[in-house]
């Protein structure tokens, strides 16, 4: 049913803007993939990670630590805290079901969540990035500058790990590990090393999104419930796969917001709150292990 | 202590007893002071703790301010107790478990709706007054059907009569709202979705249209609800949020290049935090208060200096010192120990029971003389609290973020309560007659239990 | 021939004894703090906790939507007692538990192609749809402007159970039934059937499980329990109810009860409800203790979370099959088993 006078340039923003929100949930979910593809654990802590990053960047900061500084002491903190999860959390229970595991990271970010707080405090900060977000116009649809920079950002991050994981020794020894860990080990590569490193390379990649979510919502508590946007599109992109954390980043930002302007008013609106699930729910159905993840082996 | 070596041994046992005595008398002496108890469900940590830290904290730091300033209200001694809850309702109802035995408490103070609501039952059959304010349901106002609860100041319908009476005087004249546009961001629960029907009501009354657009909790996402705005082309948009909606309203706002300053917030998004994680995003931006900002009141400059001075304080912070929230602490300390104070006229200079500290809410009346006095001018307006009106028709005013603090911008306006009475009534009504509650009537309440009642063992 | 393995005592003398205190002793010495702040919450939690095991411990799906169907029970009751005058207030728990097994089987749907975590992920759709739903439609909360809806009186053939003991008893009587019930179940053919598919599916289908159908009936089973659990939690001990009361962190609650107190085990969901409840107010108490006015409630409660969270790991690596491994090498050591020829 076409309507008389679709309005074409009012669904081109909606789409834009879905599309560029859809790639800041990428930022997240990509923490997710890096460290399921090396471990098979879907590391519930993210979202406390990400604020653990941005708080302590922030606090930092209004320390009077200058912008560079911050960042790198930031960085450091997360690295510290990657390889200390490894050798606490990860190391006993290594051969545990990925479900334990899984519980494992919810008892986590309970911890980093709590050590977030009471060391950095309560309060709500706000985050300048120094990146304007006043809009401007192309061709009449109106885009946001910081959107576009988060966007160009994920990009460069994207491209770097996707390089990295294809082009590189350490790359490919971190596939081998996904593939089999046994096998992996037989072959000599050191596995602890593997998981530490990942959960390094998750945690800068929760600083970038914490910063960027950070000078979006404003850094403070709520920062942690981005993972329950990510969570969709890892189910819709596959749970091992960087691409398709970005096409499943895209696919639940342009659906939600869609979903949300024109179908959402024949529900009093609000929808986009499980809307994303029922999209992820739907390409599921007919992928059961996501667009782009690989097929569960059923276990013989 | 060298001169007790030098007195003999019989002196100086003589000289212990007699110090013994006088401490045992003067202890005893000292526990015969009365005492009266506030028990607090804070939150000061989770998602709400910027709020629960400044409020709770002006709470305490006024209280703090009558003990040492004034010794107490009449002798009476203030004292309370924290719990936290984390905003969580089965944490409060925890909260209140734990303390409701206590003796001399003097009323409930939670500044939750979900707390709240889980309370009204319990402290009904304790008949220990609940105050929420400047929030609640909206119909415990009418004292007829909810003897103990007191939606202090402002209640939902009252705050949206002021909202629409601010952006009448805004735009030249209520007649002139007529052909409007005026669109409702709220906050996808039932908080939000409370004062639908009054926005509709008014808008009826003075033929503006009215759109409302649900954000979904939290509201970290607001780029389709914006959208949707820029598109509708509002002339002000009313903001109904709460924690992390706020900020990101503001900073949607600005993307989608709606000005800051065509954006009025309702009272629980006229914080400071919910402006500063917005950044620039904010100025301009406008909300409803009851109670002004800033720290030049002499209440707050006494504050400062008895309480802070003895660090005693209790925000951490001091830059929050006169933020929305620890004003509102303040003034809400200001109501409960005035209520008490009153109430102590009547009932006697000792600790009383709940019952007889709810009469004291009920006969509760600040005039700007009277407030005046207490060194708050310009912080609230007034209150007049009856039995059946337990709103106690407050005044709000309007402040506007310049980017670094609120400013006043409006004078002391008043919702039209005349014309929201009838429906409260209504509802309250509807309610009685579910739960098979007989109304109050004047006489009634008048009757108050002097004993405490010891809850439930 | 004597089994080796058998204590001196009977078997059902523990669960006697337990009953006898509960429904004997407790009324008498307890508070009312007891009660209303640590039994009536601890009982609803392990009904819930015991809807989740069969679920997820004994079938193998995992879910991490329990709060949503702990919530349709809840308001379900609720609209079934308001809009049935006459209904008796059991009938209306048990058509509130049916309510939640419809909604069960539609969300467990999906399970019939997913796995893992897959599975896991969706069923968090039916946490958000279910929470969305019962705040937008005001007809749930008896379009009571503030969606928040109260409790109606306890009462059964003329007794009321208003009292905070009477609400205990009720909740303990219903949970008394439930788990019995349940315990039952896990040893009958079904229940088996529930293992075969949890532990080998392909394997399970091999042997003549009909593997559908068993999904489909541990949703159907579960969240009936979690259903009439969520209608305890809301009648019993909180009396009042709104949405965001049954959000994810009450989905993650109960995750954290059935794997801390063991999976695949019915016991086990009382004793990590036990600790869940208890712990933290514990903490909260020695944290006050301790700590004292030297720091806010904040803190303490920040540490407390911290300690939450740390034990969870700790039980996991330590002791990954619960409390209720712990428990029963407890018992092995301290009742020595009686001397064989």
């Amino acid at each position: 049913m076409l309507m008389p006078d679709f309005d074409f340039l009012f669904f081109a923003e909606v789409l834009v803007g879905g599309l560029l929100a859809g790639v800041m949930y990428s930022l997240v979910a990509i923490g997710f993939v890096l460290i399921y593809k090396t471990s098979h654990v879907l590391n519930f802590a993210q979202g406390s990670m990400v604020l653990l990053a941005a708080l302590t960047f922030v606090s930092l900061l209004e320390r009077g630590v200058p912008f560079w500084a911050s960042l790198l002491l930031s960085l450091a903190v997360m690295v510290l805290l990657g390889l200390a999860v490894e050798r606490t959390v990860l190391r006993p229970l290594v051969n545990k079901p990925p479900i334990t595991l899984f519980m494992a990271t919810l008892g986590l970010s309970y911890v980093i969540e709590g050590v977030a707080q009471l060391v950095w405090g309560t309060q709500v900060h706000g985050l300048d990035l120094g990146i304007d977000d006043k809009p401007f116009e192309v061709a009449g649809i109106l885009i946001s500058k910081f959107d576009l920079v988060a966007a160009g950002i994920a990009a460069a991050m994207v491209a770097l790990l996707t390089g990295f994981f294809r082009y590189t020794r350490i790359g490919l020894a971190f596939r081998a590990a996904a593939d089999d860990q046994l096998a992996a080990f037989a072959v000599g590569l050191r596995l602890p090393r593997i998981w530490a490193a990942t959960w390094v390379a998750a945690g800068v990649v929760s600083l970038v999104a914490g910063l960027l979510w950070g000078a979006r919502l404003g850094v403070q508590f709520s920062l942690s419930f981005v993972v329950l946007k990510a969570l969709p599109v890892l189910v819709l992109g596959g749970f091992d796969s960087i691409l398709g954390a970005i096409v499943g980043g895209l696919l639940i930002g342009a659906g939600e917001k869609l979903s949300e302007v024109y179908i959402g008013p024949f529900f009093g609106g609000g929808i986009e709150s499980w809307f994303a699930y029922v999209i992820a729910l739907m390409f599921l159905l007919v992928r059961p292990a996501g667009l782009f993840g690989r097929k569960l082996v059923e276990k013989a | 202590m060298k001169t007790i070596k030098l007195i003999p041994t019989v002196g100086r046992r003589f000289a212990l007893s007699a110090a013994l005595v006088i401490t045992v008398a003067g202890t005893t002496f000292q526990t015969s002071a009365d005492e009266q108890f506030f028990p607090l469900q804070s939150y000061r940590v989770g998602p709400y703790a910027a709020g629960g830290t400044g409020f709770f904290g002006g709470f305490i730091d006024y209280l703090n301010l009558i003990n040492i300033r004034d010794g107490g209200v009449n002798g009476v001694k203030l004292t309370w107790a924290e719990g936290e809850t984390q905003y969580e309702v089965e944490r409060g109802v925890e909260v209140y478990e734990r303390l409701k035995s206590h003796p001399g408490i003097a009323a409930w103070n939670p500044l939750s709706v979900g707390i709240a609501y889980a309370m009204i039952d319990r402290i009904t059959q304790d008949k220990t007054p609940l105050i929420t304010v400047n929030h609640g349901r909206t119909d415990s106002t009418d004292g007829a059907v909810f003897p103990y609860v007191f939606p202090l100041l402002l209640n939902p319908y009252s705050e949206t009569s002021a909202i629409i009476n601010y952006i009448g005087a805004k735009v030249g004249g209520l007649d002139r709202l007529k052909g409007k546009k005026i669109v409702v961001l709220y906050h996808g629960s039932p908080y939000g979705k409370e004062t639908i029907p009054i926005y509709e009501l008014l808008a009826q009354k003075y033929g503006f249209t009215v759109q409302q657009i649900e954000v979904p909790h939290p509201g970290n996402e607001q780029e389709s609800q914006w959208l949707t705005i820029r598109r509708a082309k509002p002339e002000y948009v009313v903001l109904r949020g709460w924690g992390v909606m706020n900020p990101v309203a503001i900073k949607t706002a600005q993307k989608v290049g709606f000005p800051a300053d065509h954006i009025v917030g309702n009272v629980w998004s006229n914080s400071e935090e919910d402006v500063i994680p917005a950044g620039d995003a904010a100025k301009g931006y406008v909300a409803i208060t009851t109670q002004a900002s800033g720290s030049q009141y002499p209440v707050l400059q006494e504050i400062i200096k008895t309480v802070y001075g003895a660090g005693k304080g209790n925000l951490e912070d001091k830059n929050r010192i006169g933020s929305v929230y620890h004003n509102l602490g303040i003034v809400n300390g200001i109501l409960n120990v005035e209520a008490v104070r009153v109430a102590q006229e009547k009932f006697g200079h000792h600790t009383l029971s709940g019952d007889e500290v709810r009469w004291g809410f009920e006969h509760l009346k600040l005039d700007p003389a009277r407030v005046e006095a207490l060194g708050a001018k310009n912080l609230f307006h007034s209150i007049n609290v009856t039995w059946d009106n337990h709103e106690g028709d407050g005044y709000v005013t309007f402040q506007q973020w310049d980017g670094k603090k609120w400013n006043v911008v409006s004078d002391w306006i008043a919702p039209d309560w005349a014309l929201l009475r009838p429906i409260i009534e209504k509802s309250a009504n509807a309610y009685a007659a579910e739960h098979k509650i007989p109304l109050r009537t004047a006489d009634e309440a008048e009757r108050v239990d002097t004993k405490p009642i010891v809850a439930n063992k | 021939m004597m089994n080796p393995n058998a204590s001196r005592f009977p078997a059902w003398l523990g669960p006697v004894a337990l009953l006898a205190v509960a429904y004997g002793v407790l009324p008498i010495v307890g508070s009312s703090y007891l009660f209303e702040a640590i039994l009536t919450p601890f009982l609803a939690l392990s009904l819930a906790a015991v809807g989740l095991n069969l679920l997820t411990g004994y079938a193998g799906q995992v879910s991490l939507g329990s709060a949503a169907f702990m919530a349709v029970g809840a308001f379900a009751a609720y609209n079934f007692n308001l809009r049935l005058p006459g209904l008796p207030l059991l009938m209306s728990l048990v058509l509130a538990g049916f309510v939640a097994t419809a909604l069960g089987v539609v969300f467990g749907l999906p399970s019939l192609r997913l796995r893992g975590f897959y599975l896991a992920v969706s069923t968090l759709a039916a946490q958000f749809f279910v929470q969305w739903a019962l705040t937008k439609f005001s007809w749930f909360s008896n379009n009571n402007p503030s969606g928040v809806i109260d409790a109606p009186s306890l009462s059964i053939f003329g007794l009321s159970f208003d009292s905070s003991i009477g609400r205990y008893l009720f909740a303990l009587t219903i949970v008394v039934v439930l788990a019995w019930l349940a315990q039952r179940l896990v040893n009958t053919q079904t229940g088996h059937n529930f293992i075969a598919v949890r532990d080998n599916e392909l394997a399970a289908k091999v042997i003549g499980v009909p593997v559908l159908r068993t999904k489909l009936l541990a949703f159907a089973i579960s969240s009936f329990v979690i259903g009439v659990a969520g209608a305890l939690w809301a009648f019993a001990y909180l009396r009042t109810v709104e949405p965001a009361g049954f959000n994810l962190d009450r989905s993650f609650q109960v995750v954290f009860i059935i794997i801390i107190g063991g999976l695949a085990s019915i016991r086990g969901a009382f004793f990590g409800a036990a600790l869940l409840v208890v712990f933290p107010l514990i903490l909260s108490r020695l944290g006050s203790f301790l700590l004292g006015d030297h720091f806010d409630s904040g803190v303490l409660d920040m540490t407390q979370h911290i300690v939450l969270g740390a034990l969870i790991i700790f039980f996991l690596i330590a002791e990954p099959d619960g409390l209720v491994a712990l428990w029963d090498r407890l018992k092995k050591r301290l009742l020595p088993i009686p001397n064989n020829p």
